[in-house]
């Protein structure tokens, strides 16, 4: 509890720095309900929250995962049709791609996160006085925990989200640890469909391979203008990666043994020394929390290769 | 319609050996660029002699590594192969389309096979187990979806209509198609994870086909093409409009529905395999007609030649321009397509 506080004290004295508010003049805090009201600088500007949300509407997996990670899970009522993790959150039919903004409505939430302003969400909800946090996709892990302090702040959590911020960061280091030294950096291709969509290194995925030291076949499809190319089948073939990351087994049913079955991939040194690696789609698509055990299956699969 | 039976009287309307030399010439020319170029490197030599290792008795060492020769002959031959298939097919069920229906803008997508193969796709990727089988659920599911569309319109159209007239069957697949868009529409929504795959169904692709989709879709292309080049002749007379069809002995309602299940079948197998590729169906047999004339026993053996390498050199564009990132086939066929049939277009305004 002690942590807790001190914690607290620093988040106070950033705020007040930050907004040049005078944390005194506010409602006293308790360690339990932290400080309102609070504004938190978002990608799509300022969100002010007057009073701890008590109904917050998730449409967006990853806000979700954080959510409950940081132990603001019993101040959520609803979460979109993705949101399949953590099993207690309350799924329903609302849609992060299609938003019906009367069904939201319908739930009185008093926060409602998102990923994708998709066709003015943010402004039909905020013309409904209903305060909007838009958390896109992070670049690295940096983004990550920058929305986990978002969401921390905005519910009253910011001690939990610290703690699962220092936690991830300390699992990152150690098994980062177990990351042989590489000679030459080795490549992967990184399979998000069957029709070979993939990533760069510029993307959130790209680059928590690039903090193992992976480099990305697509790297050299910078010109799609586009973190997610669609490959040529013969040239993932030609490029011969060391590893092949599979972000398409649940959607798809593929698996290492579909990847050796088409044509020509049998030439492949990934294929033909066991290194294609199965993930599962949904962390692998997500930048929460669990970010940190693709890393872990990531680094096993290199380091059991050997360098 | 007017145009083509026009053109008629102008034009020649025998094949001569030598236009289908130049239109079989084009196509080879076509093959060979698509096999020769590609993302990936390879030596033109190299191919070449690869090429010519597999000619009987012929046995030559073309220098290309195992892993090349795989890329070669498991990934840009099947694909070359393919593409022109389905090129073929979509622009000889196009031509005989724009001929039964009487109608310049008919496409072979016109009685819902479009809005039938996305229904079937959508069902397939959200609903059906992937994996498995020789054939995936999506391409059996995107042909029995197409047949079904254009079954439904055909069938409602002659329920419908007192005589079976053209005009008839294109409400009806007009009717169908927005039905079933409708019904594709809101299974999307209610899985909206499926959107992006079958969004990239819908812009169509060459980029995982392999020999098993050109086995598969074979039989459908002969069967189709072969059908349709025997009605070649009854094609030109239904041109004139269904009474004069009659007037001079051709069941015009019966001959119809021949070639449009034969057109349906090549199409089906065609959006089974790739998708759905847009405009080439239009522009292919419209850009033959304005150079060669508007009899159909032009028309279809040089929309087939045609249609093929037109395809197999829109897909060339798609898989090398941004290599080794691919541009949607769909994309292409229009951006190209587009311009080159208004240069056709403007080129055969002074000649007819």
């Amino acid at each position: 509890m002690r942590r807790r506080t001190g914690i607290l004290v620093l988040t106070l004295a950033l705020m007040a720095a930050a907004c040049g508010d005078n944390p005194v003049a506010g409602p006293s805090p308790s360690p339990q309900r932290g400080s309102f009201p609070v504004t938190v600088e978002a990608v799509g500007g300022p969100v002010t929250m007057e009073n701890r949300p008590e109904r917050i509407v998730s449409l967006s997996p990853t806000a979700t995962e954080m959510l409950f990670a940081i132990g603001a899970g019993d101040q959520v009522v609803a979460v979109d049709d993705q949101s399949t993790f953590p099993p207690e959150a309350p799924i329903t039919d609302l849609s992060g791609f299609e938003p019906n903004v009367e069904a939201i409505a319908g739930y009185e939430p008093d926060l409602v996160v998102i990923a994708n302003d998709i066709s003015d969400l943010v402004g039909s909800l905020e013309g409904l006085d209903i305060p909007v946090l838009l958390q896109p996709a992070a670049e690295d892990l940096e983004g990550t925990y920058e929305q986990l302090g978002q969401l921390g702040e905005l519910t009253g959590r910011q001690a939990g989200a610290a703690e699962v911020v220092g936690e991830m960061r300390r699992r990152v280091e150690e098994l980062l640890e177990g990351v042989p030294e590489w000679l030459q950096a080795p490549t992967y291709y990184y399979e998000l469909d069957p029709t070979f969509f993939t990533v760069t290194s510029d993307t959130f995925v790209g680059q928590i391979f690039a903090v193992v030291g992976l480099q990305s076949i697509a790297d050299e499809a910078e010109g799609a203008g586009s973190g997610y190319p669609q490959l040529s089948s013969e040239f993932i073939v030609a490029a011969n990666p060391d590893f092949i990351f599979l972000a398409d087994t649940k959607c798809c049913g593929e698996s290492a043994e579909t990847v050796a079955a088409r044509p020509g991939w049998d030439r492949i040194e990934a294929v033909q020394e066991g290194n294609v690696v199965a993930l599962d789609d949904d962390v692998a698509s997500r930048w929460g929390p669990r970010v940190v055990d693709l890393l872990e299956v990531v680094v096993e699969a290199v380091s059991g290769a050997g360098a | 319609m007017a145009t083509a039976t026009a053109e008629v009287r102008f034009r020649p309307t025998r094949l001569r050996p030598g236009v289908l030399g130049m239109a079989l010439g084009v196509l080879a020319v076509a093959g060979l660029a698509g096999v020769l170029i590609g993302p990936v490197g390879l030596s033109p030599q190299g191919v070449l002699l690869e090429l010519l290792d597999r000619v009987p008795f012929a046995r030559v060492d073309s220098g290309l590594a195992e892993r090349e020769q795989a890329i070669l002959w498991q990934i840009r031959l099947p694909r070359v192969v393919v593409g022109g298939m389905v090129g073929a097919a979509l622009s000889m069920a196009g031509a005989a389309y724009q001929g039964v229906f009487r109608n310049p803008l008919a496409d072979p997508y016109l009685l819902g096979a479009a809005a039938g193969a996305g229904l079937g796709a959508t069902l397939a990727v959200a609903y059906l187990p992937s994996g498995g089988g020789p054939v995936g659920p999506l391409p059996a599911a995107a042909f029995l979806g197409a047949l079904v569309g254009v079954g439904a319109a055909y069938g409602l159209g002659r329920s419908v209509g007192r005589s079976r007239t053209s005009g008839t069957l294109i409400l009806a697949g007009v009717a169908v198609a927005s039905f079933l868009t409708a019904v594709q529409t809101y299974f999307q929504q209610r899985e909206d994870d499926t959107l992006r795959q079958v969004f990239a169904w819908i812009l169509g692709t060459l980029g995982t086909v392999t020999w098993r989709e050109a086995a598969l879709m074979a039989p459908y292309l002969v069967v189709g093409g072969v059908v349709l080049l025997l009605h070649r002749r009854l094609l030109d007379v239904l041109s004139l409009g269904d009474e004069e069809a009659e007037s001079l002995g051709v069941r015009a309602g019966r001959v119809r529905l021949v070639i449009v299940v034969a057109a349906s079948l090549a199409t089906a197998a065609a959006v089974a395999v790739s998708g759905l590729i847009g405009f080439v169906g239009i522009i292919v047999p419209h850009a033959v007609r304005l150079a060669f004339g508007g009899s159909y026993r032009l028309v279809l053996p040089l929309s087939i030649a045609f249609g093929a390498a037109f395809l197999v050199l829109t897909d060339l564009a798609a898989r090398t321009l941004l290599a080794p990132a691919e541009i949607p086939i769909g994309v292409v066929t229009a951006f190209f397509g587009a311009p080159f049939f208004l240069a056709v277009l403007r080129r055969s305004k002074g000649m007819s």
